[in-house]
């Protein structure tokens, strides 16, 4: 059998050598592309925002406009202040209610729930603002941090409820068989059997959720709103970090500028701890 | 899960004993953690409902006295009070439409890239970057797309009209830098990474005798990944589209900061103008009467029935394609 | 037509050459019979080495493949004879770590030598697989074209002709006809590795390499690609690995036992399962282990 290539057979072929070398450079550009991009962002903001930091900086209270210097430190502990906050509303749902799916999984509400949390992460975090503002700020009165709360706990709690739940589903089934046959209710192989193993998942995801909540402005512009000063009530308006970088970033002044790049830096430096720590569970995990 | 006693029967010598076990403690353990988990899951279905209910709630007065000319109206006025979105409707959709155009080619070259053109150990390495470029507040995308991206443009954009000002989407105020392209392009950076991880994921999934099938008979390797790799997963590479989609249409703080600050219905790609998110964002603060703030909450509404119609839009079409004769994920 | 034989680089492998030059290692390897005319000899394999990485999965093999007769690969599992395989149209290199040393010869050109490109030579040597890889986004007319489509043809009359062809060839055009238009994964599991085999047909490979591939059908599906497997040797050449030693003795004309990633014994079916040479042959064929 002999096979006979004509010249447009060649000459198809040189096309399709140069398309896969095309092909493989295009691939390679836009990679390059990408990784291009977080480089420029994580470069400038190192760049423009470390020089900024000193002690002063972390630790120091905002001064009037206009003036140089001052810090951010009323920021730095509201932001932590109201994302715990949050978290002690959306860990217990979260968690609760993944356990619910996956324990429980006859109940037609469990795929339901989880459906739902599928739909509310695409819920865009200026919606969950007002629904903050709606439900708190109005009755209320007056903007607080605890509204800021429940704004970051719902956007918390679909983050919880699917990690959480993805950790669940792996956990074999064989373990919960064992401790169920030694006599152990189901509620105590559940905390005591199925938590337990999962735990670094579970922590992933709420570091996760709380890293992600901290970097949220849009719901802060009309619930935890900003305060130039030292406060830690909830039930006033508090200072966030992203709130902050937004106020001074569209302000007049090269200094509130400078911080605005200072406080990114602090920003992408949870950011960048959060995904090692995550990577680093991640790989632990793979290992047992 | 019924109150039940058990009983065990056993046999000594001749006497047979009943023993009642007494398990309505553990049983009753049992119920109670079931109940309580399952309030914690109907919380989650209550906070949804709270949400769409608090949201029409707000926006009732805008909508009793707007009705769906909101929808259709240009006119946004303050003073006049008179509030219409459709400008920021479209600007909204022009933006995130554009920032797709833009990111799901790189993203799925990327995608294609790490999954099928590097060695194994080096995927973790170059999809890090990807990871850490997702998880950047999209206010520091804001902050750094306003005083970094926003000169560039705006360079980009005074060539561009110089030189071919006559084309309809060059002719526009060139020199703001802030407009549609900004914001598109800083939602297409944002975008990119969730698409590669998404994509990527779904990539790996791909069976390797399904590739190999189409080397076997004499294809290159572009070949193989473009006529059956990539169809294979279409229904996972259009979900990671749609999360992208999602992600372009809901988002606020670097859309507000890049995106132009106009009312006006827009006609090239340098014009300013709002997308609903930043319109709430910029104007909710200045609302000083109620007709106002229910308007700004009636475009909020607005913004998630958009959402929410895409999202349950795609969950169907890819339900649809996945009964068929496509691959099914997850 | 002459090529310049191993110096070509970047040049498009030809085919066809009846050169009588290779005849000489005839006596190099005492498990092959002697002198075979060169058209009767579709592939030699000479010292071919196998490794994943650093370990050596198959050593030293010396094999000669027959034209239109079907060989077998029997062995027990891991002895290494689906990676063999795998080498005839180099698919062993796409394995990650994936090498080989050693010639393959078609018609006395080295698959591996300088300047050849694989995929020319998986043009020329066809592969089914143990599980039907139908692609499921492809039509069943699409999915026997698919192959022959890679060389530019647009032809849709040409193209439908192949693709009938090709289903005949592969005893399933008659089921299938009315329903071209169809997904290919809309077939049973024997239908879907008939549809596989057509695909293969289509681009009129010159050997045809099968790894297992009954293995995951019922019994009638593997009868009727055994009888396939007999009509398609008058114009393919075919290679085919079974962990089923009675599909081997039913099915081929030549066998080889693989041991550990040795050749162990190879020879006329027939002789092979009577009167095997070496005792491992023995012990495996009447089922002391594997």
């Amino acid at each position: 059998m002999v096979t006979q290539h004509s010249t447009a057979e060649r000459r198809h072929y040189q096309f399709r050598r140069a398309t896969e070398r095309l092909a493989g450079a295009g691939m390679v550009l836009c990679t390059a592309v990408t990784v291009f991009f977080l480089f420029m962002i994580l470069g400038y903001v190192i760049y423009n925002g470390a020089s900024a930091i000193d002690w002063n900086f972390l630790t120091g209270l905002p001064l009037p406009p206009g003036e140089s210097g001052g810090g951010i430190a009323n920021a730095l502990v509201g932001s932590v202040l109201v994302v715990a906050c949050a978290v002690l509303f959306a860990m217990p749902i979260g968690l609760g209610a993944a356990i619910f799916v996956n324990e429980f999984p006859s109940a037609r509400l469990g795929r339901t729930v989880r459906f739902m949390a599928e739909v509310l992460t695409g819920v865009p975090s200026i919606v969950v603002g007002l629904f903050a503002y709606a439900l708190v700020v109005r009755p209320m009165g007056s903007f607080s941090g605890l509204s800021g709360s429940i704004a970051y706990a719902f956007i918390m709690v679909p983050i919880i409820l699917i990690t959480s739940h993805e950790a669940f589903r792996l956990v074999p089934p064989s373990l919960r068989e064992a401790s169920l046959a030694l006599g152990v209710p189901k509620w105590r192989t559940i905390l005591g059997v199925v938590l337990p193993v999962s735990r670094t998942a579970l922590l992933t995801g709420a570091v996760l959720a709380f890293s992600r909540a901290l970097g949220e402005a849009a719901p802060m512009l009309f619930t935890a709103f900003g305060n130039p000063f030292w406060n830690l009530n909830l039930g006033k308006p508090i200072a966030t970090v992203p709130m902050l970088i937004y106020t001074y970033a569209t302000g007049p002044y090269d200094d509130w500028h400078q911080k605005a790049w200072a406080a990114s830096f602090v920003l992408m430096m949870v950011v960048l701890v959060t995904s090692v720590m995550t990577r680093a569970f991640l790989r632990g995990k793979s290992h047992e | 899960m019924s109150d039940q006693t058990i009983d065990s029967t056993f046999s000594t010598g001749s006497a047979t004993r009943v023993v009642h076990h007494d398990t309505r403690v553990t049983n009753f353990g049992d119920r109670l953690f079931y109940r309580v988990t399952q309030t914690f899951a109907l919380i989650v279905i209550l906070l949804a409902f709270l949400l769409v209910f608090d949201l029409f709630r707000g926006a009732w007065e805008a909508i009793q006295t707007f009705g769906l000319k909101f929808l259709v109206g240009t006119t946004w006025d303050p003073v006049k009070r008179e509030f219409s979105t459709l400008p920021t409707v479209i600007g909204t959709l022009v933006k995130a439409f554009i920032a797709l155009l833009l990111a799901v080619p790189i993203s799925i070259g990327s995608a294609v890239f790490i999954s099928f053109y590097i060695p194994k150990w080096l995927r973790p390495i170059i999809s890090y970057p990807i990871e850490l470029l997702a998880g950047v507040p999209s206010i520091v995308f804001g902050l750094w797309g306003l005083f970094v991206m926003v000169p560039v443009i705006r360079a980009v954009q005074i060539w561009l009209k110089a030189n071919f000002g006559w084309f309809f989407l060059f002719d526009g105020p060139a020199v703001y830098g802030v407009g549609v392209l900004s914001g598109s392009v800083i939602l297409a950076i944002m975008i990119i990474p969730i698409i590669t991880a998404v994509s990527r994921d779904i990539l790996l999934t791909v069976p390797r005798p399904q590739i190999e099938g189409m080397l076997a008979l004499g294809a290159t390797k572009w070949e193989s990944i473009w006529q059956v790799a990539l169809p294979y997963a279409r229904v996972g590479l259009f979900g990671a589209v749609i999360l992208g989609l999602g992600r372009a249409i809901g988002e606020t703080m670097a859309v507000t900061m890049v995106g132009g600050n106009s009312f006006d219905l827009i006609h090239s790609l340098f014009d300013p103008v709002h997308s609903m998110a930043s319109q709430i964002a910029s104007e909710f603060t200045e609302a000083t009467y109620s007709l106002y703030v229910s308007s700004l909450i009636y475009v909020g509404l607005v913004l998630f029935g958009i959402t929410i119609i895409i999202s349950l839009c795609a969950q169907y079409l890819i339900w649809r394609l996945s009964k068929g004769h496509v691959a099914v994920f997850e | 037509m002459n090529n310049g034989g191993l110096q070509m680089k970047d040049e498009r492998f030809r085919s066809g050459e009846k050169e009588s030059r290779k005849r000489d290692d005839e006596s190099r390897s005492s498990k092959t019979e002697p002198s075979i005319a060169p058209e009767q000899l579709r592939l030699k394999v000479e010292q071919l080495n196998v490794y994943y990485g650093e370990f050596r999965a198959v050593k030293d093999i010396d094999l000669l493949i027959r034209t239109n007769m079907v060989t077998a690969l029997i062995g027990p599992s891991g002895c290494g004879k689906s990676t063999f395989i795998r080498c005839l149209n180099r698919m062993h290199e796409v394995t990650p770590g994936g090498r080989v040393e050693g010639r393959v010869l078609l018609d006395g050109q080295d698959l591996y030598g300088p300047g050849v490109d694989p995929v020319d030579v998986r043009r020329r040597v066809g592969m089914v697989f143990q599980k039907p890889n139908v692609f499921p986004s492809m039509s069943i007319h699409d999915n026997v074209a698919s192959g022959y489509k890679l060389n530019g043809i647009r032809d849709h009359q040409l193209i439908a002709e192949k693709v009938q062809k090709s289903l005949k060839g592969a005893a399933l055009w008659d089921e299938v006809k009315d329903k071209l238009k169809q997904p290919g994964t809309s077939l049973s599991g024997g239908q879907q590795q008939r549809l596989c085999i057509a695909r293969a047909l289509a681009v009129d490979p010159d050997v045809l390499l099968m790894d297992e591939p009954c293995s995951a059908l019922d019994p009638i599906a593997t009868t009727k690609i055994e009888e396939l497997i007999h009509e398609l040797k008058e114009t393919v050449t075919i290679v085919i690995v079974t962990h089923n030693m009675q599909q081997a003795a039913r099915v081929s004309d030549y066998t080889a036992f693989f041991y550990v990633g040795e050749l162990i014994e190879f020879g006329e079916t027939g002789t092979l399962f009577t009167t095997p040479q070496k005792r491992q042959t023995e012990d495996y064929i009447t089922g002391r282990f594997g």
